[in-house]
């Protein structure tokens, strides 16, 4: 199907509509708002979305008050996908009996971290597995942020929270974080990305790539959380950015098995750069500690070199 | 009239679901009721129906894409036992406070621990709470009749909650039995089309679904709840009254046998009642005025007509195949719940039988009327609670 994608000119974009609008009540200078916003931003066609428990959910729709000028959903934390999968089955099924206009609507389930690659992960993985016309969007901010910010398997290496906090014999979280792109990339299924806020045309333009795409589709994007990362309020943008530029957070997409890199850093900073202004990692900085930065360091290091390598065998294949 | 068949339960249970049509399933696997969404996945893909079928990967993401297909705007089932019931626990209260009507057939099985695949209410008795309207059924035919009303009952305007129609694992699920089957252009009928209330999918009125409620007004939504639930009787009964006039088959919020002069009542659930019918018969024959209740409608209990079915009677055995431990069972509870309101009290006692599947034998239900006839008599009861058909 060949349609002219929506442009993305900042000057249109802020003359549109907003489909999910202020009047939320997520903290001063959180993530999370600002990538629903951009993933709405970046289409016209009618959404239908979902939404896991979580710090967006509790935010954005509150007794009579809801932000979402779209239909939208929540019923549980681990099922966001599970409940999409079943609104667009509903949906397929009106419209193969003619009982509903076909309108193209798309689907976008949304979840944290917590509910996508913790307790979400079974449901994600059986509606992607089953083929559904929808795309899930997990806003990554690295903890339970809503319910006071505990671990989650998205959790960076080393990081301070308040179940694997920074203790004089365990300092900050001893695990890697689970590289949930590569999982879903794992699928099969014809697209996953990852992208971020401080990125906004890369993402957007996924977001379109993604709902010309018939099937199951998955992003990931980061979302600073200025409580949780223990960083200042106005700092969303530029951590977001820096975890790009550090290669912390790699922009990249995988298409129907081809990996690309969509944003490569000019300079690859080191990851110190992206650490320090938060202050999760700060015991990581002290003098006894000093193995943790360069653990952080060589796997943020190997996965980057292996995404390039996987990156260039597809540039390689699409040459030939 | 219909077609007159030997099926089993699951299998009259997927041909109602067949003759529905609904709009969308979501299924998982699990035994005894993984037989009736096989069947049904043949009525899908031989084409025989229009439903979307989404084959989940848990019995949580089968009510959650039942939750969501339901909220978008459609007619909606699945079927499950025990297990899978139990992981649909959290769903299951959703699905309810979202008072959306999703249909389905619970083919009644025992929980784990000790693992065990065969009949008992455990399963049910655990959902009690959750919002959702139950009936049980004692047979195929049933089960058949019951699913086809739930439709009615659980989208009815006044209503709009989900419906549980639970039938005993093996013993009805798997049990060929005859079945009196109605015409399809009857059922299509009879269940009518559906109609959507606040659905997802109007694009051009967009709600938002789930929100978060405090302290402000969470309990007022819950008082609306009990609220709505008060008026499922009635509805139920005008349900049945036009499914007889169709049928001819007579349904009630509970049925009596033979219990209109009895001097002693047993009140039992599902399978088991028919067994009880046959005992009663010999009994009666020797002149032992002996009668039964048999709930069909568990949720909402129907305290007040129970009460006035039983006032007349000295001594009830109520019969529970599930238990509460450390409690009575949880029929029993119900019944005293309903005895509360008679100015002379019965004596009653709570057996519990069958559980696992256990053979509830001709024997076991002619001890229970023997024990009644003295305590009838004496108006003493011995032991409340107590287990029967026990291997000691």
């Amino acid at each position: 199907m060949t349609t002219t994608a929506k442009p993305l000119g900042l000057k249109k974009l802020a003359l549109g509509e907003d489909r999910f609008s202020y009047g939320h009540r997520m903290c001063a200078g959180c993530g999370a708002p600002i990538v629903v916003k951009q993933v709405l931003m970046a289409t016209d066609y009618p959404i239908i979305a979902t939404n896991a428990t979580g710090c967006l959910e509790v935010s954005s729709c509150i007794q009579q008050f809801t932000a979402w000028k779209i239909p939208w959903m929540h019923s549980a934390f681990e099922n966001s996908a599970a409940t999409a999968s079943g609104i667009e089955a509903m949906y397929r099924s009106l419209v193969k009996q003619g009982k509903l206009e076909d309108r193209n609507v798309k689907f976008i389930a949304f979840g944290g971290d917590g509910g996508t690659y913790d307790i979400g992960f079974q449901s994600l993985s059986g509606a992607m597995e089953r083929g559904h016309d929808m795309m899930y969007i997990c806003y990554d901010n690295g903890a339970y942020m809503n319910t006071g910010i505990q671990r989650s398997s998205a959790t960076p290496f080393g990081a301070n929270t308040t179940t694997c906090p920074a203790g004089d014999v365990i300092p900050g979280k001893p695990q890697q974080r689970k590289d949930l792109t590569r999982i879903m990339a794992a699928h099969g299924i014809p697209y996953v990305a990852q992208a971020s806020p401080s990125y906004h045309t890369d993402l957007m333009k996924k977001v379109q790539k993604a709902f010309e795409i018939k099937g199951p589709k998955f992003m990931n994007i980061i979302a600073p959380c200025n409580r949780g990362w223990r960083s200042r309020t106005n700092d969303a943008i530029t951590l977001a950015k820096l975890a790009v530029e550090t290669c912390y957070w790699p922009l990249y997409e995988i298409e129907n098995g081809v990996t690309k890199v969509t944003v490569k850093p000019k300079e690859k900073k080191p990851l110190v750069d992206f650490l320090k202004p938060q202050g999760r990692f700060k015991h990581m900085f002290a003098p006894e500690n000093e193995d943790m930065l360069k653990q952080a360091q060589e796997y943020v290091d190997a996965q980057w070199d292996r995404l390039l390598k996987e990156s260039a065998a597809g540039e390689s294949e699409k040459a030939e | 009239m219909g077609k007159i068949v030997a099926v089993t339960g699951n299998e009259a249970c997927a041909e109602a679901l067949r003759q529905i049509n609904p709009d969308v399933c979501a299924a998982y696997p699990i035994t005894p009721a993984t037989d009736l969404m096989q069947r049904f996945s043949s009525f899908v893909n031989d084409g025989k129906v229009d439903t979307e079928l989404v084959l989940v990967e848990s019995e949580h993401s089968a009510m959650s894409a039942c939750i969501g297909a339901a909220a978008a705007g459609g007619r909606v089932g699945t079927a499950t036992s025990s297990q899978g019931l139990a992981l649909m626990w959290e769903m299951l209260y959703i699905a309810a406070g979202t008072r959306l009507p999703i249909i389905m057939p619970l083919v009644n099985r025992a929980l784990s621990a000790p693992l065990n695949i065969h009949g008992d209410h455990s399963d049910g008795m655990g959902a009690r709470d959750t919002g959702w309207i139950q009936f049980y059924s004692e047979n195929a035919q049933e089960a058949y009749d019951n699913t086809i009303q739930a439709f009615r009952i659980g989208e009815h305007l006044d209503i709009r909650l989900p419906v549980m129609v639970c039938m005993d694992g093996f013993i009805v699920s798997h049990s060929i039995e005859r079945v009196e089957y109605i015409e399809d252009a009857d059922v299509k009928n009879f269940v009518g089309k559906f109609e959507a209330v606040n659905p997802l999918l109007d694009l051009d009125n967009p709600k938002s679904y789930g929100p978060l409620i405090l302290t402000d007004l969470y309990h007022e939504y819950k008082r609306a709840q009990h609220e709505v639930m008060t008026k499922v009787p009635k509805v139920v009964l005008d349900v049945a009254a036009e499914f007889e006039k169709m049928t001819g088959r007579s349904y009630g919020l509970f049925e009596t046998y033979r219990l209109d002069d009895a001097e002693m009542a047993v009140v039992v659930m599902s399978s088991a009642a028919g067994t009880t019918k046959d005992i009663i018969d010999q009994y009666r024959d020797r002149g032992v005025k002996i009668g039964l209740l048999k709930p069909r409608m568990f949720r909402p209990f129907p305290y007040q007509e129970i009460a006035e079915a039983l006032q007349h009677v000295k001594a009830i055995a109520v019969l529970d195949r599930a238990d509460s431990f450390g409690g009575y069972g949880p029929l029993f509870s119900e019944i005293t719940g309903a005895v509360m309101s008679m100015n002379s009290k019965p004596a009653m006692i709570n057996k519990i039988f069958g559980l696992g599947g256990r053979d509830y034998l001709p024997e076991q239900a002619e001890h229970v009327i023997d024990e009644l006839i003295e305590i009838a008599k004496t108006g003493k009861v011995e032991t409340v609670k107590e287990y029967i058909g026990v291997r000691e």
